[in-house]
């Protein structure tokens, strides 16, 4: 048995690692297989070097036509299963085709790469960074190994931070009017605000702000739309009479939110949205959308 | 929602409630044993989450805050803990915001801002502020008020004031107040909003619900009032008109009245009394219904306590015109309010009075403008009817009485008798005897006929009959005691000069003479007696000067007498006003007056002639005759003999034979006087007693044809007594010989009988004939005297 498994199995084990693999952030992502994983944290612009080792198994050769390392930025659509755009793909020759007897080092290194794109899990695609290695066989198949990393690009307070403040109403039975402090948030961000009521007619039970995420993917007609509501934060408990203002301040750390992604690779969008809600006696829901961008702050 | 929740429903969810708290509680505290932070807020906030039930009443609702009250304190000792861990309170107080549901949240809030403001990081008033406006969120009334109160609760040791530990830079005390008067209009908002939750048909128990949490709203002017920084500037610019304020803009009784009550009995006096005006400005913005009366009251009470309190505080009162202000302001009250029931405005005029008196005792035209006011009020309205209203005017009324202690201010007060006039007949009754007994309580003395007149003037209810009023409605009972205090009244009347007396007594003769039939009986003797009292005093001036033109003189004063009792015995009251002219001869013959007495005693007999037609009266009367003529003295021969002779004369004329017997020998003392120029005529003292023998004689006989047995043998006795008698003075006519008649006769009349013997009679002349014995064994003059007596 044992030596039939093994004439399947790679004559060799590549490990893949990072040069500052110590020192080096980590950031979890979540696996196929639903369990998170730690992984080396990578942004844009970065130098990503390392060493990639193949050590045969004991007394057994490796021939070969060739090892490579690639660097890959993938977008995976879900209902496109099996079908990846990469948007990044930078290679690194490692060896001449021959045969390796022993355990082999590659030094190798990409300087300064491109990832425009965060790494990102979504309901329907995902993006992730990869670095592939290659043995290429002759008539048998290639030995290849991933090393999955993560990005995650930081940017600058914008300069132009409006708040975000509206009325809205049904005619003779609710006015209100709200405001929340920014249009902008970061992911550690609070946001205040307050409503105020001018005029109120219906029995309101209670009101609630939630945060919504809606991730749209594919274009035109295959264009598909995932909302989650991540967080659902009560504001106010009981019925409010006109005049009466009720502040907001919500903490974002606690949600795992991402920033706001626009057209990655024409592939798909990521929103946010703050979506007052206010419930009445008879479980009625009120309700106003409005999108808030998201984005990373430099810590 | 519960449209009708039985109390056991209610019950069953107060256990879930308090279970489900005990549940997470039970995990809280596993986590706070394992310092684990994140389980502590994640089973705190589930613990709390119980708090948000709407279906328990505030009663009940209570009952499970109270607990979850007693783990949040629990969680807070736990906090402070891990604040010393290292912990940053600023990160713990971001951290409890995380909770999705507002209440819990708040609660938690509250709880790490207390650990805030006590680790001092951060300023106490930014804590403070923000916990007050955070708590917004809760817009149910119930929830929200039992958050604020905790949130009242925790803080009120941290507030930065003056000399706390939390003062922060300036003036943070401000901040502190601020607070609070935010976190107090907040609540009553609330509290005000309750009522218009839920059906209205279930106003009535919401109401109920309401009072039960109004304290919760009360504690915070509690809190304000402890607050040191506040001095009087402070209350008086930026306190008072902010509570007020808010007071007067929820426009709701129930809270109206409370809350007002509550700034009256949590602030100090003094500052009452700074800002009387603007506290008594609020009143007439209440609203209609809102019980103003006793809010004033308390005012009132508790400012005229306060006066009373020290001496030292009278001139500020004095200085802020505070009698000025609450007159004014009850007038305002009043006219705002036409609504106002007449006992209301009524019980307002009471309490200001009462102000009046205790803080300007002095001052006796406050509390005449004061009755007046209440005239004006009343003026142009018919009687009033309201039982309540009377209970009040009596309360006006007795109030200056009760305080004075001395009806003669009272009587210095021009609108009071006004305000009698509009009560009804009955309560002017009551009134007039609240100030007679007011008057014999204090013993004050009424000394002059100006004071006796407008006295009278007060209380005719009782002394005459008032228009339309049916006499048969009254109590037989009533009506005495009534007029009895009237008749202890009168000798309540007095002077020590003579003619000053003489005028009380004549005004009083003037009110009282207006009685009628059925109170003269009562008043007269009263007044008869005051008058002799006078005679009497007058009588032993009698030697010191006779001057002709005082008015004041036994005999004019007898004539007065005499006319009174004329009135009386017109009434007719025959048999009293008989009495009373015994009464007056006798004081006339002390007095030396002897054509007065004469006069006196032939009215007697003139009354005993023509109006005494009952035999048992008439009995009576001719004894008091016999008895009142005995004494005089005054009398010559000629008018003696008359009188005596009119007395056997009638005596033996009564109708019944033992009557007449026993007047008869009562007349013999007539002739028989122990005194030093006395009359002693023995003759016809034996006369006399023979008479009655005679007379005793034919009705023993009577007795025996009519009822075939012996009539009474105690007449025989009761001569012989008599017999005795005269025999021991001295009278020559009554002879051992006479007695030993006697003696013999009735023994064999008790012999001789056949009937069965009365046995009182027989002690009675066993006794005699002991005392004979007696008398003859003592030996002495007296011994020999009987020594003839054989037994």
């Amino acid at each position: 048995m044992n030596y039939i498994i093994g004439a399947f199995k790679p004559p060799c084990i590549i490990k893949i690692i990072f040069s500052d693999s110590k020192t080096r952030k980590q950031a979890s992502i979540k696996k196929e297989n639903g369990q998170t994983t730690m992984v080396p944290l990578f942004q844009s612009q970065e130098t990503i070097s390392g060493e990639v080792s193949i050590e045969p198994f004991h007394g057994k050769k490796v021939e070969h036509i060739g090892v490579k390392v690639e660097l890959l930025g993938q977008i995976e659509l879900y209902f496109d299963r099996g079908n990846f755009y990469d948007f990044t793909s930078l290679v690194r020759e490692l060896d001449v085709p021959g045969e390796i007897y022993e355990r082999k080092a590659y030094p190798f290194e990409f300087s300064t790469v491109e990832m425009p794109y965060e790494s990102y899990n979504g309901v329907n695609v995902r993006l992730r960074y990869i670095l592939k290695v290659t043995v290429s066989r002759n008539y048998v198949s290639n030995i290849v190994e991933y090393q999955e990393f993560c990005v995650r690009n930081y940017s600058t307070p914008p300069t132009i931070n409006n708040s975000i403040k509206m009325e809205v109403g049904i005619e003779d039975c609710l006015h209100i009017e709200f405001e929340y402090n920014k249009s902008k948030y970061h992911l550690k961000d609070v946001i205040i605000g307050k409503i105020y009521f001018l005029l109120v007619r219906i029995k309101i039970k209670n009101m609630e702000l939630e945060i919504r995420r809606r991730e749209s993917t594919g274009s035109g007609p295959n264009t598909y739309v995932e909302t989650e509501t991540l967080a659902k934060f009560e504001l106010m408990d009981g019925a409010p009479v006109r005049g009466e203002s009720i502040p907001i301040r919500l903490f974002l750390s606690p949600y795992e939110l991402t920033p706001t992604y626009r057209n990655i690779n024409n592939k798909y969008s990521v929103k946010y949205f703050l979506n007052l809600v206010l419930v009445d006696e008879e479980d009625r829901r009120y309700f106003k959308q409005q999108e808030i961008t998201v984005y990373r702050l430099l810590e | 929602m519960l449209p009708d929740a039985g109390g056991e429903d209610e019950d069953k969810w107060l256990a879930e409630g308090i279970a489900g708290l005990q549940h997470n509680a039970f995990y809280m505290h596993r986590a706070l044993d394992s310092n684990n932070l994140r389980d502590a807020l994640k089973y705190s906030a589930q613990m709390l989450s119980e708090l948000r039930t709407s279906r328990l009443s505030p009663h009940k609702y209570y009952e499970l805050y109270m607990r979850g009250f007693d783990e949040l304190r629990k969680l807070e000792m736990f906090f402070k803990e891990e604040t010393r861990r290292g912990c940053s309170v600023i990160d713990l107080y971001e951290l409890v915001q995380h909770a999705g549901n507002i209440l819990p949240r708040l609660y938690l809030l509250c709880t790490v801002g207390s650990v805030c403001i006590k680790s001092k990081e951060v300023p106490a008033k930014d804590i403070l502020k923000d916990l007050v406006e955070m708590c917004r969120g809760i817009q149910h009334p119930v929830r929200g008020l039992f958050l604020r109160s905790y949130l009242c609760q925790i803080s009120r040791d941290k507030l930065p004031d003056i000399g706390s530990e939390y003062e922060g830079d300036g003036d943070s005390f401000i901040d502190a107040v601020e607070f609070v008067l935010q976190n107090f209009t907040e609540m009553n908002k609330l509290w005000v909003r309750m009522q218009h939750q839920g059906p209205i048909r279930e106003k009535e128990r919401r109401d109920k619900e309401r009072r039960e949490l109004r304290d919760l709203v009360g504690k915070n002017l509690h809190v304000l009032s402890q607050i040191d920084g506040i001095d009087l500037d402070m209350y008086k610019d930026t306190v008072l008109p902010r509570v007020l304020e808010q007071v007067v803009n929820c426009k709701d009784e129930l809270a109206q009245h409370y809350l007002m009550d509550c700034i009256i009995q949590v602030f100090p006096d003094e500052y009452h009394l700074q800002t009387l005006e603007t506290l008594l400005g609020a009143c007439p913005q209440l609203q209609p219904t809102v019980d103003i009366m006793t809010v004033l009251s308390q005012l009132m009470d508790r400012l005229s306590n306060y006066a009373t309190s020290s001496t030292e505080i009278l001139p500020e009162f004095l200085q802020v015109e505070a009698f000025a202000k609450l007159s004014n302001a009850i007038g305002k009250v009043i006219d705002s309010q036409p609504e106002m029931p007449i006992f209301g405005a009524i019980t307002l005029y009471v309490s200001l009075l009462t102000f009046t008196l205790r803080v300007h005792p002095d001052r006796l035209d406050y509390v005449d403008q004061v009755l007046g006011a209440c005239v004006k009020k009343l003026s142009g309205k018919p009687k009033i009817e309201d039982n309540r209203a009377t209970k009040q005017i009596v309360a006006l009324l007795s109030a200056p009485v009760e305080k004075y202690n001395d009806i003669d201010t009272a009587l210095k007060l021009t609108n009071y008798p006004r305000i009698m006039d509009h009560l009804d007949n009955g309560t002017k009754k009551v009134m007039a005897v609240v100030i007679i007994q007011s008057i014999m309580k204090n013993n004050t003395y009424i000394s002059t006929a100006e004071k006796v007149e407008a006295l009278f003037e007060l209380i005719k209810g009782l002394i005459k009959d008032m228009d339309g009023t049916q006499d048969d409605e009254l109590d037989e009972e009533d009506f005495k005691e009534e007029q009895n205090s009237v008749a202890r009244l009168i000798h309540m009347l007095y002077n020590d000069d003579p003619d000053e007396m003489l005028e009380i007594i004549q005004t009083v003769r003037k009110h009282i003479l207006l009685g009628g039939p059925k109170r003269l009986s009562l008043t007269v003797p009263p007044l008869i007696f005051s008058a002799l009292k006078l005679v009497r005093r007058l009588q032993v001036h009698e030697g010191d000067e006779v001057t002709e033109d005082v008015p004041a003189t036994p005999k004019k004063i007898f004539q007065i007498l005499n006319q009174i009792i004329e009135a009386l015995s017109s009434v007719p009251s025959s048999e009293l006003s008989l009495r009373l002219y015994l009464q007056c001869a006798e004081a006339a013959n002390d007095c030396d007056l002897e054509p007065v007495a004469y006069e006196f005693l032939t009215q007697a007999f003139i009354l005993y002639e023509e109006e005494v037609a009952d035999s048992k009266a008439q009995v009576t009367a001719i004894h008091l005759i016999i008895g009142t003529l005995q004494r005089m003295t005054v009398f010559g021969v000629e008018n003696r003999d008359t009188l005596t002779h009119k007395a056997t004369g009638y005596s033996a004329k009564l109708l019944k034979k033992p009557d007449q017997c026993r007047a008869v020998y009562a007349c013999s003392h007539l002739f028989w006087v122990e005194s030093q120029d006395g009359i002693k005529d023995g003759e016809r003292v034996l006369l006399c007693l023979k008479r009655a023998l005679r007379i005793a004689n034919a009705a023993q006989q009577m007795a025996n044809v009519t009822r075939g047995s012996s009539g009474p043998v105690t007449l025989f006795v009761e001569i012989l007594n008599k017999y005795l008698h005269f025999f021991e003075k001295g009278n020559p006519q009554i002879t051992s010989s006479a007695i030993q008649g006697l003696i013999e006769l009735i023994m064999t009349e008790m012999q001789s009988d056949s009937s069965p013997s009365d046995p009182s009679t027989d002690a009675f002349f066993s006794s005699t004939i002991r005392y004979i014995q007696f008398q003859k064994q003592k030996g002495g003059a007296m011994g020999e005297k009987y020594e003839p007596i054989k037994i």
